[in-house]
């Protein structure tokens, strides 16, 4: 299935969870915070949360800055 | 010292450090240590799903240090308010320094969309630490919104150019009723310590720490600026005069007269 991730068009097998994808991206859950078509999610409630096609996710993480 | 408080919690330092652009964790973390802050910013970013690279919170400790949260990035109010509900989302405590800074050339806060965002995220219930230019109304308005301190800028983030708004910043200390912190431009311990004298609350630095080769000796040389300045608030300093006035006495003179 095609999917928006971080801004760009990405393939995944059709039924992939959210935890199956970080897992996939060598990901921690607890890193990340997520973004599933402009809903703001709490990772590890959804980890077992089905992805589907056009689905658009961000996946957020800290960084540094000022 | 004398301890500072926003949003009634107190804090034994009145330096705030920015984690960004330090060369490695471990400079970030010397500069950290050696500042003595106990209020550290950080950004939040799009994973780099191809090099998703360090989880850069394993290395600040979040016994010791809040974790302030910013919304650089933001263009308006609306991704302002985004990045912060992403934020808390995240697991962090509701503190938020709200930064919306539309040109990307002096990266300078938005007034409007500043205090936007500021009505609604103190509607939601965080702590709003707003970053603004240096305007006294402003700064007026934003403290009648409920944020928990006021930002006013020294110089444009980055520039190490120090206290170049200095005469607006005193009209919002002599107004505030929140803590004023001075943020972005202060380059120097001697830039610190003149906010501090000036009566400013705390500071906050990023850019002087990083862009050294020394972060910990700088961490250091800016905590005793913000200190020597806080001190110096504290006691008071003498009236400047524009004719001298004599330290020595001005009789018994060994000269005939």
């Amino acid at each position: 299935m095609n999917m928006h991730v971080n801004g760009e068009n990405h393939q995944f097998d059709a039924g992939l969870t959210i935890g199956q994808l970080l897992k996939q991206l060598d990901l921690q859950p607890d890193r990340v915070v997520l973004e599933l078509n402009q809903n703001i999610l709490n990772t590890t409630d959804n980890i077992n949360t089905e992805l589907h096609e056009k689905d658009k996710l961000e996946i957020i993480q800290f960084v540094g800055g000022g | 010292m004398d301890p500072l408080v926003i949003a009634g919690r107190k804090f034994n330092s009145r330096l705030m450090v920015g984690t960004g652009k330090f060369s490695s964790n471990l400079a970030m973390q010397s500069a950290m240590e050696s500042s003595g802050c106990e209020i550290v910013t950080v950004a939040l970013r799009r994973v780099d799903i191809n090099n998703p690279g360090d989880n850069m919170l394993q290395h600040i400790d979040r016994e010791r240090y809040l974790l302030l949260p910013n919304t650089s990035g933001a263009r308006d109010a609306e991704e302002a308010v985004r990045l912060a509900r992403l934020a808390r989302a995240a697991g962090c405590e509701p503190w938020i320094k709200l930064e919306v800074t539309p040109d990307p050339y002096y990266l300078l806060p938005d007034p409007i969309e500043t205090l936007k965002a500021a009505i609604i995220l103190v509607k939601e219930g965080f702590n709003v630490l707003p970053y603004m230019p240096a305007d006294p109304v402003l700064a007026r308005h934003l403290e009648e919104a409920g944020t928990v301190t006021v930002m006013p800028l020294g110089a444009p983030i980055g520039t190490n150019r120090g206290m170049r708004t200095r005469d607006l910043i005193n009209i919002i200390i002599e107004q505030a009723n929140v803590p004023v912190v001075v943020d972005a431009g202060l380059g120097a311990p001697s830039h610190v310590a003149e906010a501090m004298e000036m009566g400013a609350d705390a500071v906050l630095v990023n850019t002087a720490l990083a862009d050294t080769p020394n972060p910990a000796l700088m961490g250091e040389a800016f905590k005793k600026g913000v200190e020597a300045g806080r001190m110096a608030y504290l006691a008071g300093l003498g009236p400047q005069r524009a004719k001298a006035q004599a330290s020595s006495p001005l009789t018994g003179f060994l000269r005939e007269e």
